[in-house]
Parts: C-alpha cells; sequence; structure tokens
C-alpha cells in the first residue's frame, strides 16, 4: 500500500497572497479577510482544494487575496463558492442565490452586508434601511430592506449563520458553516467606513455592546447582556401571541424566566430569531439554523451514475438508434 | 426540386411515378398534425426517397380550437433525386378544419390536390376561419383539384368498436389521414403500427384505435380510386451512397455532435440549459445521455446557465450552453467572462425570428451581428454556422474542436427550421474524426507557472482547480500579460486586447479554404450564403447553371473568423448577392471585411427563402 502524503499544516501566513489588497484602510473587509485567514487552518483546509468564487463589488475581490483557486465573476453571478455582498447576493444576482440555496449545494456563501453600494459610490442597497441618503436617494430611500437571513431561510436554506467583521467569534461561525454540508449561509455585517460608516455600532463593535448581542449555542439558553447593560436577560416564548419576547433574569434561574433553550435544528424558531426587530431585541448571532439535508451535488452524481449503470457510452450505437435502414452497394449513386 | 406531380391518369392499382412531390399536412394545433408528419416523413425515409420538412406550428400550445393564428402545419419534399427543400409550393394540401385551408391553400401549386374533412366544415368553424361562404359551394376553389369528404365521421366509424367517448374517437383522425396518405404514396403501414403499438403500450385500447384508424384511412384510398380523383402514387428511392441511414432533425444532430466532440477531446461535458423555443430539444436530447459522461443542469435563468457552463469549463469539463436569440442576450456579459478568463465554451444559438420575443416559432438568421459583435468591450469569439439539419454533426465538433484547441467559447449558429427540420442522414463512422485530446496543466514548467503564459495558438494552459503547486486566480477584469493578475494600465490593455484579438483570428490558420459549392471563382455572379439557406440557394443555382447562367454558390461555415482564402476568392466575381432571412448581416460583414459590393436579398417573413425566389435574385443580378 502506498503511504499517504501527510497533509501539511498549514498557518494563516499560507493562506495570503502576494497581491497588495486594495480596501479602503480600516475597511471591515480587511476583518473578514483575517478571520477567514485564520479559520482555514483550523478547518484543515489544503489550498489547492479550495476555491473563492465572487460576485462584483468591494466585497468580491476578495478571491484575489486568498492563496488557493479563485474566479471573480461578473455582477451577481457568483453563488457557486461565493463571497458576494448585499447588492450582488440580493439584489442583481437575488435570483441565483434563491435557486442555489433551495437546491442546496454543498458550498459556503459569505454576504458581506454593508447595507451600502461600496464600490459604485455609495447608492442605497437592497438592505438598506428605509430612509437611507445616498446619490440616487437624496431624499431618503423608500424601499423597504431586506432582511439576508429570512430570505436565505424563505429560500429553502438548512444553514444559516451570522457575525460581523470584527467580532472575535466570526471565525467560530466561519468553522461551523464549514462542517455543515450544503449550502451554508453566513450574513457578515460589515462596516464601510467610506459610505455607510458605524451603520452596525449599536451591536457590532468589539466590546461594549454585549446588551445588543445575543450569541446563540446550540443547547445553550438564549441569555444576553450585563450588569452593565443593565443585569442578564433572555429571549422566551410569548406563546400567546406566538412570537418573542425578552425577559429579566434573575440570580441567573433562566429556567424560572422561561428561556428558550437554542436547538439549531428548530425551523420555527429560526425563523422567529431572523425576524426579531434589532432595538426592542438584541442581533441574534451566531448560528441561527443548522439541519442538513442531502445536497445537490450527491444527488446529481448519484442521479448520473444510477442513470448510466449497464449502460455503455457507444456512440457508434447512439447515431443509429431507433428507425435505420441500409442503402446496399450497387445502389445508384448520386 | 422539380415537383412531377400530375395527375395523368393511368390504369387503376397502378401507382403512377413521380419524381418528387411536396405534401403539406395542415390542422388545429390540437389535432397531431407534427405528429402526423413526422410519421409520414419516416415513412418516406423507410422508402428510400430523399426529402427534407419543414414543421411550421404556431407559439400557442392550444391556441383556441379552430382559429386560423391556431393553425399547425407540416410540410415535406420527398423525391427519388437530391432534396434540399422542403418545396417551394405543395401539390397535396391536406386540411383538418376551414382554418387549415384558408391559412395554406394559397401556397398550393396550381391544378394540386385539397384534401379536406367536410366533418369541421360547420358554419361555426367557417365563421372562425372567416368564411364568408363555404368554399367548396362557391366555386373559390376551382383551380385546384378538390377531395372532400367527411374524415371526422369516417373516424369515428372506424373506432367505433373501441367504445371510446366521440373527443377521445375524433383524436384518431390524423391517423386515418395519414392511413390514407400512405395509401396514397404506396407506403408500407407496418413501420407506423408497430410505432402505435410502441406509444400506447400503456394503453391498448388507444393503440387499436389508432391502428384501427389508420387502416380505414387506408382502406378508403383503394376505394375510393376506383370512383374518384384519387389516384395513388410512386416515388421511387432517391440514390444515394451505400450505408446504415437514419432520419435527423438539427436538434438531434447538434446533441449527437457534442457529445462526439467531447469524446474526441476526451472530456466529460456539462450542459447548462434554460427552456426556450426552438433551443429546448437540445437540453432534452442530452439529459437522456448521462451514460456518457454528460451532466445536464436546467438552470434557474439565462444567466445561470452560461455561467454554469463557465464554472464547469474552469473545473476542467467541456462546458456548453444553449438557446435562442432572447436567452443569447441575457448570456452576453458571461460570455464576455468567458473571453477574458480564456476559458473553452460552446454556446448553441438556435435563432428565431426577433426582436425580443418576436416570433417563438418561426425561423430568422438575424442574430448574426449579435454573435460576431454583440458584446461589450473589443470581445472577439469564433462563430460558425451548420447549414442543415446533418451538418450540425459536424459543426458542433468543430464548435468544440475550436473552444479547447484555443481557449475560447465558441458560437455555433443554427435555425428554427434547421432544428426542427428532418433529413436523412448516413450513420458516420466515428473513426473518421480525427480526435483533438486536451492536454490539462498538471505541473509547474521549468520556467515557472504563469496562468496567462501562452503556446504559439496563443492559448493559455487549462488547469483544473485541484492541481497542487497551480494556485491562480482569474477574473473578468483586465489581466497582465502571463501573471494573470489584475492591471489596469495602458499598455497592458492594449497588449491584452491586441492577443485576444489575434488568437481568435489565429483561428483561420486552422480551418480549411472556402470552397465554391457549384460553379468556380471567377463567375458573373457569385451567390453567397450562410445557414438555412442552403438548400434554396443549391438549387436554384443548380437550375440557373442548367439554364447556361454564370452563376456560383459559396456557402459559408466559418463566419469569424473567414477562410483565409475568402478576400481573393471574393474579389474575383463580376457580382455577388446574399440572400439571406434578415435585413443584410452577412453582406455587412463581407462589405466591412472585403470591400466588395456584395448586395443583399433579404426575407424576414418567418418563412423560409423559396428557390424560386433566389432565381428570381439570380435574374435580376444578371440581367
Amino acid at each position: 500500500m502506498n503511504d499517504m502524503t501527510p497533509i501539511k499544516a498549514t498557518t494563516p501566513k499560507d493562506w495570503e497572497t502576494d497581491q497588495e489588497v486594495r480596501w479602503c484602510p480600516g475597511c471591515g473587509d480587511y476583518a473578514i479577510l483575517k478571520a477567514v485567514q485564520r479559520t482555514m487552518p483550523e478547518i484543515g483546509g489544503t489550498p489547492e482544494n479550495t476555491v473563492f468564487i465572487s460576485g462584483i463589488g468591494c466585497s468580491s475581490r476578495f478571491p484575489y487575496y486568498m492563496e488557493t483557486y479563485g474566479f471573480h465573476t461578473i455582477h451577481g453571478r457568483a453563488p457557486a463558492v461565493a463571497t458576494t455582498g448585499d447588492g450582488d447576493a440580493l439584489s442583481i444576482g437575488g435570483n441565483h442565490t434563491m435557486h442555489l440555496l433551495r437546491r442546496n449545494l454543498d458550498c459556503q456563501i459569505m454576504l458581506f452586508n454593508n447595507e451600502i453600494y461600496g464600490l459604485t459610490k455609495g447608492q442605497y442597497s437592497p438592505t438598506s434601511r428605509i430612509g437611507t441618503n445616498s446619490p440616487s436617494t437624496p431624499y431618503g430611500s423608500v424601499d423597504r430592506p431586506a432582511t439576508p437571513c429570512a430570505f436565505a431561510l424563505g429560500s429553502g436554506a438548512r444553514f444559516v449563520a451570522r457575525g460581523f467583521d470584527v467580532s472575535k467569534n466570526l471565525h467560530e461561525v466561519l468553522k461551523a458553516a464549514h462542517a455543515h454540508r450544503g449550502a451554508a449561509f453566513i450574513e457578515i455585517f460589515q462596516n464601510c467606513i467610506v459610505y455607510n460608516k458605524d451603520v452596525f455600532e449599536e451591536f457590532a463593535t468589539p466590546k461594549g455592546a454585549e446588551g445588543h448581542q445575543l450569541w446563540l449555542r446550540n443547547g445553550e439558553p438564549m441569555l444576553f447582556g450585563s450588569d452593565k447593560t443593565g443585569g442578564t436577560k433572555g429571549i422566551a416564548l410569548n406563546a400567546e401571541a406566538l412570537t418573542l419576547k425578552v425577559v429579566d433574569v434573575a440570580d441567573g434561574d433562566w429556567q424560572a424566566a422561561g428561556v428558550i433553550v437554542h436547538d439549531v435544528t428548530n425551523r420555527s424558531l429560526a425563523h422567529m430569531l431572523v425576524e426579531m426587530p434589532f432595538g426592542e431585541f438584541p442581533m441574534a448571532l451566531g448560528v441561527l439554523y443548522d439541519d442538513p439535508r442531502p445536497t445537490f451535488n450527491d444527488a446529481v452524481i448519484a442521479q448520473n451514475k444510477s442513470a448510466s449503470e449497464g449502460k455503455t457510452a457507444d456512440l457508434g450505437k447512439l447515431l443509429s438508434k431507433g428507425q435505420t435502414w441500409t442503402v446496399a452497394e450497387g445502389h445508384p449513386e448520386i | 426540386m422539380a415537383t412531377a406531380f400530375k395527375d395523368e391518369h393511368s390504369g387503376a392499382h397502378t401507382p403512377v411515378h413521380s419524381e418528387a412531390v411536396v405534401v403539406r399536412f395542415a390542422g388545429d394545433s390540437g389535432d397531431g398534425m407534427q405528429l402526423t408528419g413526422g410519421q409520414f416523413t419516416l415513412s418516406s425515409a423507410l422508402a428510400g426517397n430523399d426529402f427534407a420538412t419543414f414543421p411550421d406550428f404556431p407559439a400557442e400550445i392550444r391556441a383556441p380550437i379552430g382559429t386560423l393564428f391556431g393553425v399547425s402545419a407540416f410540410q415535406i419534399n420527398f423525391g427519388s433525386s437530391a432534396i434540399d427543400t422542403a418545396g417551394d409550393q405543395p401539390d397535396v394540401l391536406i386540411a383538418m378544419n376551414p382554418a387549415a385551408l384558408k391559412t395554406n391553400v394559397g401556397s398550393l401549386r396550381e391544378g394540386g390536390l385539397i384534401i379536406a374533412d367536410t366533418g369541421e366544415f360547420n358554419q361555426r368553424n367557417l365563421d372562425k376561419a372567416k368564411y364568408t361562404a363555404n368554399p367548396f359551394e362557391d366555386g373559390s376553389l376551382a383551380k385546384w383539384q378538390v377531395l372532400a369528404f367527411d374524415i371526422s365521421a369516417l373516424t369515428l366509424e372506424a373506432v367505433k368498436p373501441f367504445g371510446m367517448g366521440n373527443k377521445d374517437a375524433l383524436r384518431c383522425k390524423n391517423m386515418w389521414t395519414l392511413g390514407l396518405a400512405l395509401w396514397m404514396f404506396d407506403r408500407d403501414r407496418q413501420p407506423i403500427i408497430d410505432w402505435l403499438n410502441a406509444k400506447f403500450a400503456k394503453n391498448q385500447v388507444l393503440a387499436d384505435a389508432n391502428i384501427a384508424a389508420l387502416n380505414a384511412g387506408h382502406a378508403y384510398g383503394e376505394t375510393a380510386e376506383l370512383s374518384g380523383p384519387l389516384k395513388q402514387y410512386h416515388v421511387d428511392a432517391a440514390p444515394a451512397p451505400a450505408g446504415l441511414y437514419r432520419t435527423v432533425t438539427g436538434a438531434e444532430s447538434i446533441s449527437y455532435g457534442l457529445v462526439a466532440g467531447a469524446q474526441l477531446a476526451g472530456l466529460k461535458m456539462f450542459f447548462g440549459g434554460y427552456p426556450i423555443t426552438p433551443a429546448s430539444a437540445i437540453l432534452h436530447h442530452l439529459s437522456r445521455l448521462k451514460e456518457y459522461g454528460i451532466t445536464t443542469f436546467q438552470a434557474e435563468d439565462e444567466i445561470a446557465a452560461i455561467c454554469s457552463a463557465i464554472g464547469a469549463s474552469y473545473a476542467g469539463q467541456l462546458g456548453v450552453t444553449s438557446s435562442s436569440g432572447p436567452g443569447i442576450a441575457l448570456k452576453g456579459e458571461a460570455m464576455g467572462l468567458a473571453i477574458m478568463t480564456e476559458l473553452p465554451l460552446v454556446i448553441v444559438n438556435s435563432q428565431r425570428g426577433g426582436p425580443s420575443t418576436g416570433l417563438p416559432t418561426k425561423t430568422e438568421q438575424s442574430d448574426l451581428y449579435q454573435a460576431v459583435y454583440g458584446r461589450n468591450g473589443d470581445a472577439p469569439m469564433p462563430v460558425i454556422a451548420a447549414r442543415s439539419p446533418v451538418d450540425c454533426f459536424d459543426c458542433a465538433i468543430e464548435a468544440v474542436r475550436i473552444a479547447v484547441e484555443y481557449m475560447t467559447p465558441v458560437m455555433l449558429l443554427t435555425d428554427g427550421y434547421i432544428a426542427n427540420a428532418a433529413e436523412p442522414w448516413m450513420v458516420p463512422e466515428l473513426e473518421s474524426y480525427k480526435p483533438f485530446p486536451v492536454e490539462f496543466l498538471e505541473s509547474v514548467p521549468e520556467d515557472g507557472f504563469k496562468p496567462y503564459s501562452r503556446d504559439h495558438k496563443l492559448k493559455r494552459p487549462w488547469v483544473k482547480p485541484g492541481t497542487p503547486g497551480l494556485l491562480h486566480r482569474i477574473g473578468g477584469i483586465e489581466k497582465e500579460v502571463d501573471t494573470g493578475h489584475i492591471n489596469y494600465s495602458p499598455a497592458n490593455h492594449q497588449a491584452m486586447t491586441d492577443i485576444r484579438s489575434a488568437k481568435v483570428n489565429g483561428v483561420a490558420d486552422s480551418i480549411p479554404d472556402q470552397v465554391v459549392e457549384q460553379g468556380g471563382s471567377g463567375a458573373k455572379l457569385a451567390v453567397v450564403g450562410w445557414g438555412s439557406t442552403y438548400g434554396p440557394i443549391k438549387q436554384a443555382v443548380r437550375r440557373q447553371r442548367a439554364q447556361g447562367v454564370d452563376v456560383a454558390h459559396i456557402h459559408i461555415r466559418h463566419i469569424w473568423p473567414m477562410p483565409k482564402n475568402m478576400a481573393d476568392l471574393l474579389k474575383s466575381f463580376d457580382k455577388i448577392i446574399v440572400p439571406e432571412m434578415n435585413t443584410g448581416q452577412l453582406k455587412t460583414l463581407l462589405r466591412d471585411q472585403f470591400l466588395v459590393d456584395a448586395k443583399p436579398i433579404n426575407k424576414v417573413s418567418g418563412q423560409p427563402f423559396t428557390i424560386a425566389e433566389i432565381e428570381a435574385a439570380i435574374e435580376s443580378a444578371v440581367s
């Protein structure tokens, strides 16, 4: 038996290219790039077996900065192994995102959501809040924003997670996405320091915003807050209204407060979590939903195999299939 | 084609010999005319006739019954000598209702035969067809022979033993009619009976009823011959080289050609498609051929269809996508991506009438500009065009060859006429095709790996993701010469634009010189065509040459780049005319590329050229 070539452990450095990174100084994309480069060694990835595919937009320059195979495609058309943005994935490419998720193609989609079009100089995007002032909406935008994770769940996604650029937990979320077999959808809130600065400030700062972050962990109660923010709180079910509610937790007794234990396979719960209005509720972060189903890749390969079984690829036979007739030698030629 | 179908008398039971006959079956879109025509075609093939067919159907699946716009027709020209078109004028029109008669009788040859089902000529249907009087009674059909009788009633009687409802029983009308047509042209019924038994294998009553209707139609012919204008005709087998034959439509032929091309390249194929008339048939055919290493993918839209094919090419398979004009327009940006990333890709365009949705089921050649020029930026791409259903096979192989030998997307043009029309095909010997196996780059070359380095053909290496040591990034953004890194510098963009153009122009080194189909260089007049005008041009030039006219026929397969001898060849003629089913697109290309005074002959009615139309153009050009 041949010896297997041992897989060489990589370091984050091995995933960096020689290309100069061209994002604006201070852009949240740098933090996401670092988090991904940190995650790759941890999940035991090999550069030659990894491919980053992107659409168009600031986020989509991503593949050039990863020392892997990479494909920077065209606007909206990335959904394969994908880095994409709120414009790319939900506006021009919304159709493909939906179908990729429903088909359950085995890949991870990282949607960098900065609620703005950065690369085209600051127009509002499908996730911009109503009233967003931008060059194309000088009097404020009037259309309602899309909720990426709700869109993903509605499209049939089997893995939905959230993180933000500078979060120390982002690489854990990426690892969970990689571990999921099938399409994994990760919304990453990203701070566009030029066109939409600090739009996620209320919850997406490294520290000081704990009271507005609900980090979800499977099997653990949904607790958030701290003494600094007025004590521990939790998420409970308002059974009469079939909605969630925020409850105070006294003396750590979350059971008494009726706080829900997170179950990543509970689809109804996931629907409620992605729809929680921020402000009244904290921002649900981490793995919101994770319940794998057979993937498109496997189904296609299985069908190709079963449909080919017992058949030979004899092209000569194929061409002469069906009704044929023979013109004999000696027949008058043209 | 000589439509020598004559109504000369002969003794009963002795079929009249004819050289060629054109028959048109016309009825409501729900009457099964395409099926009837298809089976009659099979019977012509088995009788050894040469033939060409022209299915002509509305865009509506089941238009309201009896309407003029709901008429579906199938024309076949079959003969004992070479047949190249579906025929200028039918000799026989089989009209299943007033609307079918009204819309089709105008093209019937004077003296030709109308066979009509009087069972459908009631006041309601006459009104729907906008007849103010019954055409059988007002003398308006005087210049034709008319055989009108109640086919509906005869069919009901024939299938009575099977206890079907009236509606289902009347569905057998088309088989009754086919039975009569089989008798008229002295054909064997058994292959059709076999086909019916296979088709209705799960419902023997339906099979038996249809066979009974077929037999009844046939028997009617035998009986009616003794007393009426109905006569039996016999068309001898056409001369043909010895070998195994089958019938093939353009859509089938393209599908098989793509499979053959992938095999010759040693690649698996990925076909990304989205349903669109008249291109869907290719997706349907290929989806049944998984054992040939073909994965088919019905994408969510045209853009995803081509993008998935580009992704497959990136991964090391042969990416193929197919559509018709409106879908091709949606794919435009992604074609640019394939050009920029220099990945092989075959794009099949089955053209239809445009612009926009246009005439989905009618034929046109109006996407030539779109194929050659229709992308943003300087985006050169090889374009080839098939001339007939059979020619699609070789053209598909050629498209695959160019795509993989030059790492480029290639557009293959056919049209609605070619896609649907059938003709006899001598099954090719695959051993006669030269393989062009693909070699992937699998290790770092001695002088280092550069993803945009080039060989003598200016082709860049093809690397499968997953290959250690050859990691690289590609994309639609401008590349640096050799390294492929992002580079917007003025000199680099100039250099890369020049390279992309030179690479595609270099394809001309690998294609044969343009041949002259008939006549030779230096003739007084050249008729230059491309695509499905081949049949009518060939026959028109043949007839004119027989009358002593100094005219040549050139038919171009390689639209872009053109064969290297084209400039000298075109300049050798006194005059050039270019018949096209558009407003003059090849004409523009020829003028632009060769500064020749090519004159347009145009037709955009959704119908193919007739031979007579092209003859008239030749006569006018040489007069």
